[in-house]
């Protein structure tokens, strides 16, 4: 479904990305785990058109992608939740949910999107009417996952969903994403918090200073040593 | 001592020019909110829709209704082409470039209309009654202005509530990274914006010039008004500017019947030094 071959991005004079390939399958879960400033949310961006590689090729079921708009790769069925969310804070939660159905295509099934996602995290049924930026910090990422969904998307990108929750927050969202896959959406996750993400995925990528170092199946990765003692801490 | 009635007369006519007021403020408040730029000539655009609509009803015989439907009409052509020609080269320059540029326009608008025109102070006749209710004498016009400003105000307030397309522009201007991401192109909202922010100066100057002369300074006598009304309120908060506006034209107009109608400009002015020490951000802001 989606495919990086060789992309090399960065900003500026300094690169973040070398050389990244990588596969996501129709329905499969893949996490990106490394360490911070590994360029995680770097790819992200290389992959919604937030920023343009400098090399390599962004195929998504057949159509290159690489260097083309944000607005327009949106349009190909690739939802990007942004790393710290990025709600519009003054808009409500209603108004939040509309603007994730902005594209054409997706407002033709509004009703039917919005009780889906009211369906899967109900909390945002009760607050509609509030500002987006007056939500917890959960509440806040359930926000920023149900826009995405809004836009009826095929693949989900998620940037550190986990950031900045509470650890009781964090095991409820896990589960919540779970169930948005259970759902038929395929994801691409980034992660810091390792051991639960590779609960959650089939596969994983360890990226390192720009590298994809290891690739493996979710359990099997979680078995290895390295990986064990550098970010899972047991 | 002053007649009470005419101090009724100096609030009812301080309410119908607040709807004005605060239409004008309301155009240029949008453009700022969601740009980020003051379109310090946003009043010599209207200005330019006053001229459009007075040759077309005295010299062509237009009928008034029809001359202000193309007054919105250029309105939001005028606020595209300034977009397009002046903003969007300058859109990520200084601040006080941005200003040095729209203020450049404000002077060659000026120029222009007075090479064109000459200083002339021309207004467009309308035979319509005066109305007299419990003793104070309401101006049909005003009351007609006042009504199509508020009509209008409505109009721009469920545009930006009600349409995917609004709820973007107020979208835009909190995250334009996360708007992309939503699949709206930020410089097509910025380009409707300056459309739509535009209309409102055409709506402006079709209501303006069946009260009000129009030469080539008008901008300069209404534009600091108007800019005033936006600080007041708060620059971007269109329910601050909508307040204020009322707030400005009652003093306007009763501070004009109790001492004299230079003394009411005067009155406001000094109100607003006051209130820009005491609240800063306006006076609706939020405190800190």
């Amino acid at each position: 479904m989606l495919e990086l071959n060789g992309v090399t991005a960065g900003y500026g004079a300094f690169t973040a990305l070398w050389d990244v390939s990588l596969r996501v399958a129709a329905g499969e879960a893949v996490a990106v785990v490394g360490p911070n400033g590994a360029g995680k949310t770097t790819l992200l961006r290389v992959i919604s058109g937030l920023i343009a590689p400098r090399g390599g090729r962004v195929t998504f079921e057949g159509t290159e992608l690489g260097g083309r708009p944000a607005y327009d790769v949106v349009a190909h069925g690739i939802a990007h939740v942004p790393e710290g969310r990025r709600l519009f804070p003054l808009l409500t939660v209603a108004e939040n949910l509309k603007m994730g159905a902005f594209l054409p295509s997706a407002r033709a099934h509004f009703r039917e999107s919005l009780e889906r996602v009211y369906a899967l995290f109900p909390v945002l049924a009760e607050r509609q009417t509030q500002r987006a930026g007056s939500l917890s910090g959960g509440e806040q990422q359930m926000l920023a996952v149900g826009r995405a969904l809004m836009s009826r998307p095929k693949l989900i990108l998620l940037d550190e969903p986990s950031m900045g929750l509470a650890p009781v927050m964090v095991l409820r969202l896990f589960d919540l994403i779970s169930r948005v896959r259970e759902g038929g959406f395929t994801i691409l996750i980034v992660e810091q918090n390792v051991r639960q993400v590779l609960k959650l995925v089939d596969r994983a990528y360890l990226l390192e200073v720009g590298r994809i170092k290891m690739e493996g199946r979710a359990a099997e990765l979680a078995e290895q040593d390295f990986v064990r003692q550098a970010y899972v801490g047991l | 001592m002053l007649d009470p009635i005419f101090l009724l007369e100096a609030v009812v006519n301080g309410i119908l020019l607040g709807g004005v007021l605060a239409l004008l403020a309301l155009g240029l408040n949008l453009i700022f909110g969601v740009i980020d730029i003051v379109w310090i000539a946003y009043v010599d655009l209207v200005a330019l829709c006053m001229y459009a609509v007075y040759f077309l009803v005295t010299l062509y015989a237009w009928p008034l209704w029809l001359a202000g439907l193309v007054s919105i009409g250029m309105g939001a052509l005028l606020g595209v082409l300034v977009h397009l020609l002046i903003i969007t080269p300058i859109l990520t320059s200084p601040p006080i470039n941005q200003l040095l540029a729209t203020g450049g326009l404000l002077f060659f608008v000026q120029s222009f209309a007075t090479l064109l025109w000459s200083t002339d102070h021309r207004s467009v006749r309308v035979a319509m009654p005066t109305l007299e209710v419990g003793g104070i004498f309401i101006s049909f016009t005003r009351l007609l202005a006042f009504a199509l400003a508020i009509l209008a105000m409505v109009a721009l307030y469920l545009f930006l509530t009600r349409t995917y397309t609004g709820t973007a522009i107020r979208a835009v201007s909190q995250d334009r990274e996360a708007i992309a991401l939503m699949g709206a192109r930020p410089q097509r909202l910025y380009l409707v914006t300056s459309a739509v922010g535009g209309a409102m100066a055409g709506v402006a100057g079709a209501l303006l010039i069946i009260q009000y002369a129009v030469h080539p300074y008008f901008g300069s006598a209404f534009g600091p008004l108007t800019f005033m009304i936006c600080v007041l309120g708060g620059l971007g908060n269109m329910v601050g500017a909508f307040f204020a506006a009322f707030i400005m034209a009652q003093i306007i107009s009763v501070g004009g019947v109790i001492v004299s109608t230079e003394m009411g400009y005067v009155i406001a002015f000094v109100v607003f030094i006051v209130l820009m020490f005491v609240r800063p951000g306006g006076i609706f802001a939020r405190r800190a």
